[in-house]
C-alpha cells in the first residue's frame, strides 16, 4: 500500500463533556427508579412468601436485591477485567493494527477497584442469602443440615480455619484477585502513559513482559474466581468447563463494550486514524466468541443431557423445567447466538457501525441474562425473574460503570503516540 | 471458447510501484487483462476495480444444505428408519443430533467454497495455466494487457503508458 505521510492529531483527548454526562445520569435515574419500583414491589408483594414458608424458609425482599447485586457485581468486573485483558493480549500477540486503540481497551479496567470494594462489601453483607455454603450448619456433623458433600467441599471455602466459620480462604482469594488485577491495570496504565513522555521501544518491551505475566495469572485467577463467585453459589453442583464458561461470557460482553465505546469516540469526532477496517476486525471478534460461547454452553449442556447423572443435570432441570426461567433459556440462546450469528455474518455489517451498535448492545443485555441464569435460580429459585429490579439494577451499574470509564479515559491522551507500530495501526487493511 | 492470444506485458519491480501505475494505466483508458505477483498484494483488488467475491454467499448457501441435509439425515434414521432407544432419550432428541449437524455444516460449506471456487476461476486440475512470465513465481510483478480489447488504443501508445508507469521492461507475448 502506498504509504502516505500521515497527518492525526496525536495529542488528542476524550472531552467528557457535561452533555454526555446528563445523558448517563439520565440513564441512572431510570433505572434507579426502576429499582425503587421493583424493591416496593418485593416488599408489598411478599414474592410468594407463602409457598417459601411452607419449605422452611421464608422469603425476603431483600434477597432478590442481594442477588441483583450479585449479577451485576460479577458481570461489570468481567467486562473491566476483558478490557485488560484484551489490551495485554495485543502486546503478548505483537498486534499492530490495534495501536491506535489499546487506551480505549485498558481504559475499562478503571471500573475494577471500584468493582472489588462493591462485590466484597456484598459478599459480607448477603452471603447467607447468596452463598449456601456460608451456613455453619451444614458442617455439623450433629445439625440435621449436615451435608457431607458440602462438608467435603468445604476446605475450598475455610481453609486453614475451621468450616463453618469464617470463610478466609475464599475472601482471601477474592482480595487478591482484585489486588492483582488492580495492579496490573495501574501498571499497565502508568507504562502506557509513560510511554508518550520515553519514547523509544523500550515501555513496548516493558509492557510485553508485564503482559504475559498478568495472562498467566489471569488464565487462573478468572477460572477460579468463576467457581467462587458463581458456581459455588449452587453447591453440589460442578462442571468442570465451567470457568471457560464464564471467561466466554465476560469475553463476547467485554468487545461488545469496547466496540460500543470505539464507535462512540469515533461519533464524538476522536480517533479518526480508527477506521472501518478496524472495526470490522473488532466485529470479527464479536462474531467469533459468540460461537465460541455457544461452543461452551452447547458443551457443557449436551454432556450433561447426555450422561443424564442427577446430580449434575439437577442444574439444568432447575432451569429448563421452571417457568420464570424456562423461558430464558431460549432467550439467552437468541440473544447470544442465533441473532449475532446470522446479523454479524456479512462483511458489510461488521463494517457499519450502526448495525454493530445495535448488536453489540443486544449481546451485552444478552449476557447480562446469561449471568441472570447462572446465579437466580441458585439464589432465588422460584422467587426470582426479570422485573423491575432487574432492570433497574442492571441500567444503574451499567451507567455508574461507563460514568467511572468515561472519566478515566478522560484524564489522559487517547492515542499511544509513541508506540512503535501506530504506523501500522494506521495502515491496517482488510 | 475463443481464447485471446496476444498480449502487452509490464513488468514492475516494486509493488508500491505497481499499484500507482495500475491506477495510472487504467485511468488512460486501457483495460487490463490480468495482474500477476509472487505474493498477495495487500489492497491490489481495489484499484483493479473488482468487485467483490461472491463466495461466501456460496459457502453459506452450502453451510445450510449441510444442516438440512444433517438434520433430516439424522431424524429420518433415528426416528423412522431404525428407531433406538439410546440412553432414554427421544427418538429424535434434537440435542444429540447437534455435533453431527456442526460437522456437517462445515465440511459441505468448506467443500462448496472450494469447489465454487475451482469452477468460477478455471482452475481444473488439467487446465493449461498462461504462464505471462515465467519470473512472477520469484520477484516480479507483471501487468498483462490484451491488445484486442484495447484497440481503440494504438500499440505504440500502451506499450509508452506502461514505460512511463514505471515498468522495468515492457514485453509482447502470444500464446498458441
Amino acid at each position: 500500500m502506498a504509504h502516505d505521510v500521515q497527518h492525526y492529531n496525536l495529542d488528542q483527548k476524550f472531552d467528557f463533556t457535561a452533555a454526555t454526562k446528563k445523558g448517563l445520569f439520565t440513564v441512572l435515574g431510570i433505572g434507579a427508579i426502576l429499582l425503587i419500583i421493583g424493591i416496593i414491589m418485593a416488599i408489598f408483594g411478599g414474592g410468594h412468601a407463602e409457598a417459601g414458608a411452607a419449605e422452611g424458609h421464608a422469603f425476603h425482599w431483600y434477597q432478590r436485591l442481594y442477588a441483583n447485586l450479585w449479577i451485576n457485581n460479577v458481570y461489570y468486573t468481567g467486562i473491566a477485567i476483558i478490557g485488560v485483558f484484551f489490551f495485554a493480549i495485543q502486546y503478548a500477540a505483537q498486534a499492530g493494527w490495534s495501536a491506535a486503540i489499546i487506551r480505549v481497551m485498558l481504559s475499562l479496567g478503571n471500573w475494577l477497584p471500584i468493582a472489588g470494594v462493591l462485590m466484597i462489601v456484598t459478599f459480607f453483607v448477603a452471603s447467607h442469602d447468596l452463598f449456601h455454603w456460608t451456613h455453619a450448619s451444614l458442617f455439623d456433623k450433629a445439625s440435621a443440615d449436615y451435608d457431607s458433600i458440602i462438608d467435603g467441599k468445604g476446605a475450598f471455602f475455610y481453609w486453614p480455619m475451621a468450616k463453618g466459620t469464617f470463610p478466609i480462604f475464599f475472601v482471601i482469594r477474592m482480595v487478591l484477585f482484585f489486588g492483582f488485577w488492580v495492579f496490573f491495570f495501574k501498571k499497565f496504565q502508568s507504562l502506557t502513559y509513560n510511554e508518550d513522555l520515553a519514547g523509544g521501544t523500550s515501555s513496548w518491551y516493558t509492557i510485553r513482559s508485564w503482559s504475559a505475566y498478568f495472562l498467566i495469572f489471569f488464565a487462573v485467577s478468572s477460572s477460579v474466581a468463576a467457581w467462587d463467585w458463581v458456581m459455588s453459589i449452587d453447591t453440589h453442583w460442578f462442571s468442570t468447563l465451567f470457568g471457560w464458561y464464564v471467561f466466554s461470557s465476560w469475553f463476547v460482553a467485554g468487545l461488545a463494550t469496547m466496540t460500543l465505546l470505539i464507535l462512540f469516540l469515533k461519533g464524538q469526532g476522536l480517533l479518526e486514524m480508527v477506521n472501518e477496517n478496524h472495526v470490522h476486525d473488532l466485529g470479527k471478534f464479536i462474531f467469533g466468541f459468540t460461537i465460541f460461547w455457544t461452543y461452551l454452553w452447547f458443551s457443557q449442556f449436551l454432556l450433561i443431557y447426555y450422561a443424564n447423572i442427577p446430580e449434575e443435570s439437577v442444574y439444568f432441570l432447575e432451569r429448563l423445567s421452571s417457568d420464570i426461567y424456562g423461558p430464558f433459556i431460549f432467550v439467552n440462546l437468541a440473544m447470544n447466538f442465533v441473532l449475532p450469528f446470522l446479523l454479524l455474518m456479512t462483511r458489510d455489517s461488521k463494517r457499519h457501525g450502526v448495525f454493530l451498535k445495535l448488536v453489540c448492545l443486544m449481546i451485552i443485555a444478552g449476557h447480562w441474562v446469561d449471568f441472570f441464569l447462572m446465579v437466580q435460580p441458585g439464589t432465588l429459585g422460584h422467587n426470582g425473574g426479570v422485573g423491575f429490579m432487574e432492570v433497574g439494577m442492571f441500567l444503574v451499574y451499567g451507567a455508574a460503570f461507563t460514568f467511572v470509564v468515561l472519566s478515566g479515559l478522560a484524564k489522559g491522551k487517547l492515542v499511544p503516540k509513541n508506540h512503535p507500530m501506530l504506523e501500522e495501526s494506521y495502515n491496517h487493511h482488510i | 471458447m475463443e481464447r485471446d492470444t496476444h498480449f502487452v506485458t509490464g513488468v514492475y519491480e516494486d509493488e508500491d510501484v505497481l499499484l500507482h501505475a495500475i491506477k495510472q494505466v487504467r485511468s488512460s483508458g486501457i483495460q487490463i487483462h490480468e495482474v500477476y505477483s509472487p505474493y498477495p498484494v495487500h489492497g491490489i483488488d481495489d484499484y483493479l476495480g473488482y468487485k467483490r467475491s461472491r463466495l461466501p454467499i456460496a459457502a453459506f448457501l452450502f453451510g445450510l444444505l449441510g444442516t438440512t441435509l444433517a438434520l433430516t439425515m439424522q431424524y429420518y434414521m433415528m426416528a423412522f428408519d431404525w428407531p433406538m432407544i439410546i440412553g432414554g432419550k427421544d427418538f429424535g432428541s434434537l440435542p444429540t443430533f447437534i455435533p453431527v449437524t456442526f460437522e456437517l455444516t462445515v465440511l459441505l460449506a468448506s467443500f462448496g467454497m472450494v469447489g465454487v471456487f475451482m469452477v468460477s476461476t478455471d482452475l481444473k486440475p488439467w487446465a493449461q495455466p498462461r504462464i505471462f512470465d515465467l519470473r512472477i513465481t520469484d520477484d516480479k510483478h507483471v501487468m498483462a494487457i490484451d491488445i484486442a480489447n484495447n484497440s481503440a488504443i494504438e500499440l505504440a501508445k500502451i506499450e509508452e503508458i506502461l514505460k512511463s508507469s514505471g515498468a522495468s521492461e515492457v514485453n509482447k507475448k502470444s500464446f498458441e
